[in-house]
């Protein structure tokens, strides 16, 4: 059990039976007042954000969460089935759940998977992945437009911007924490 | 050298701190003040519900050094200043450091309208400017300086009234999150008139005794400083000591010793006003710095 002085930055809670994670802490105090703990906090499963303000003696329950390694399989309907690489344990994360990490799957890809009560609540993925330009259209020598980029279509179905001389057929490597082209795999 | 670059990174801040204090030093000494120092080490702090003392060997580190300074207001010395630090335990975050340093300076013969005035002097000269900016706020030193009392403010914005605030309990939230935001932009504002029971020690109005002669000074939404007109009266004041060591109690807070040898000078003490002001924080808002950690020498975390 936390009490409100153990509260800071980066701190994971259980409120109405979800997890949330501080992401700003603050202490106030009035002139001859109470003490009071201004936080900033999103929720692990929905990511949506609360603003709350505690005073000291209030409890908190700690959010037990799990990281696991396991390795994608498969999509099914609006499902992501992943395995556990040491109990062969397989399990599905809505795509809701996955939130950008969706952008990033390949078979076979070793992710952390986040479990909160065992249920699974979100992914991380590694941060640069390589991943096969499907479409882009072909650079124009001569191109008056003035663009350094156009969009391209990897093997996942995520869009991104690209450098003109990148071609169908090609591996990128992307940061998954901006989702931004990062370089090209030669070879 | 890792380990010094936090400390050698503040040079800048350190130098400056050092300059405001010698003009605060300054404006005192061509005031007539008397800089004293008192110990910092005290048998038995003030009796106030939210303020924790740190026990040191049986007695206290002080949480200010008032008690002190009144005694001697009351031993005949009329006008005396301290730097001094204070400690108050559990208070950390941006703006609060555990161990802070606090300029308090008391005056007899004058009341919390006298020190008002005062402290716009003190301010001006410590800034040695007529104005600042503070987190992308201009706020003009140039007198007069706002002045709205704790029920006008409250009004304005909180949208309620300071004693239903009061008595629903919601009244340190609404302050925090409503008012304090709004004091002290543009111009530095004196928040005044609180309701008697925040006041443990400050003289009640005597044509509105709901309310004390007490002010809070604000500076871009930056709490600076706290001054009453002194409760000089020493039957009252231990009733209000009494009353709010009992709070402590209920709340589960550690009893403190009754500061006896205080109330005993009470009753010799003038008519005077008091006043205490967070340096640090004054600090911060001069040097428009972020953090109270980025106006110190050392946080307790770097020690």
């Amino acid at each position: 059990m936390y009490t409100a002085a153990d509260l800071r930055k980066g701190l994971k809670i259980t409120i109405d039976n979800e997890p949330y994670i501080i992401t700003h802490f603050d202490f106030a105090k009035p002139g001859k007042g109470q003490a009071l703990y201004r936080t900033k906090m999103k929720n692990m499963i929905t990511g949506s954000t609360l603003d709350r303000t505690y005073r000291s003696g209030e409890t908190f329950e700690p959010a037990s969460l799990e990281d696991r390694v396991m390795q994608y399989l498969y999509k099914e309907d609006d499902h992501y089935c992943f395995m556990d690489n040491s109990t062969f344990e397989q399990i599905h994360i809505s795509e809701d759940a996955m939130g950008d990490a969706k952008n990033y799957l390949i078979d076979n890809l070793q992710v952390d998977v986040l479990l909160f009560r065992e249920k699974a609540i979100g992914v991380d993925v590694p941060n640069f992945v390589n991943l096969r330009v499907v479409q882009t259209d072909p650079w124009v020598k001569g191109d008056t437009s003035g663009s350094d980029s156009k969009p391209a279509t990897v093997e996942t179905g995520y869009v991104l911007r690209v450098p003109p001389f990148i071609e169908e057929g090609e591996l990128i490597t992307i940061d998954t924490r901006t989702g931004e082209y990062s370089t090209r795999v030669k070879g | 050298m890792s380990g010094s670059w936090p400390l050698a990174r503040r040079s800048q801040a350190l130098a400056q701190r050092g300059a405001i204090f010698t003009r605060i030093r300054m404006f005192f000494q061509e005031k007539g003040y008397l800089e004293v120092e008192t110990p910092f080490r005290i048998p038995a702090p003030a009796p106030e519900t939210q303020i924790d003392a740190i026990p040191s060997d049986g007695w206290f580190m002080q949480t200010s050094p008032e008690l002190c300074m009144k005694r001697l207001l009351a031993a005949g010395y009329p006008r005396i200043f301290q730097i001094c630090r204070c400690w108050r335990d559990g208070e950390r975050g941006s703006r609060h450091l555990s161990e802070f340093t606090m300029l308090e300076w008391y005056r007899a013969q004058a009341d919390y309208r006298v020190l008002m005035d005062e402290t716009e002097e003190l301010v001006r000269a410590a800034a040695g400017g007529s104005g600042i900016t503070y987190r992308g706020v201009q706020i003009d030193l140039s007198p007069p300086w706002e002045r709205i009392t704790v029920r006008d403010a409250f009004l304005r914005y909180a949208g309620t009234i300071a004693e239903s605030a009061l008595s629903g309990g919601t009244f340190d939230e609404l302050m925090v999150e409503k008012v304090e935001p709004m004091l002290g932009m543009g111009r530095p504002t004196f928040i005044y008139d609180y309701p008697a029971s925040c006041s443990a020690l400050a003289r009640l109005k005597s044509e509105d005794p709901s309310v004390a002669e007490r002010f809070e000074l604000y500076m871009g939404g930056l709490e600076i400083a706290n001054a009453f007109s002194e409760l000089i009266d020493p039957v009252e004041q231990r009733a209000r000591f009494e009353a709010e060591a009992a709070e402590r109690l209920r709340q589960g807070k550690p009893a403190y010793p009754m500061p006896e040898k205080f109330l005993d000078a009470l009753s010799g003490m003038p008519e005077a006003a008091g006043i205490a002001l967070g340096l640090d924080r004054l600090v911060m808002v001069l040097l428009d710095a972020e953090s109270i950690d980025d106006v110190v020498a050392f946080t307790t975390e770097e020690l």
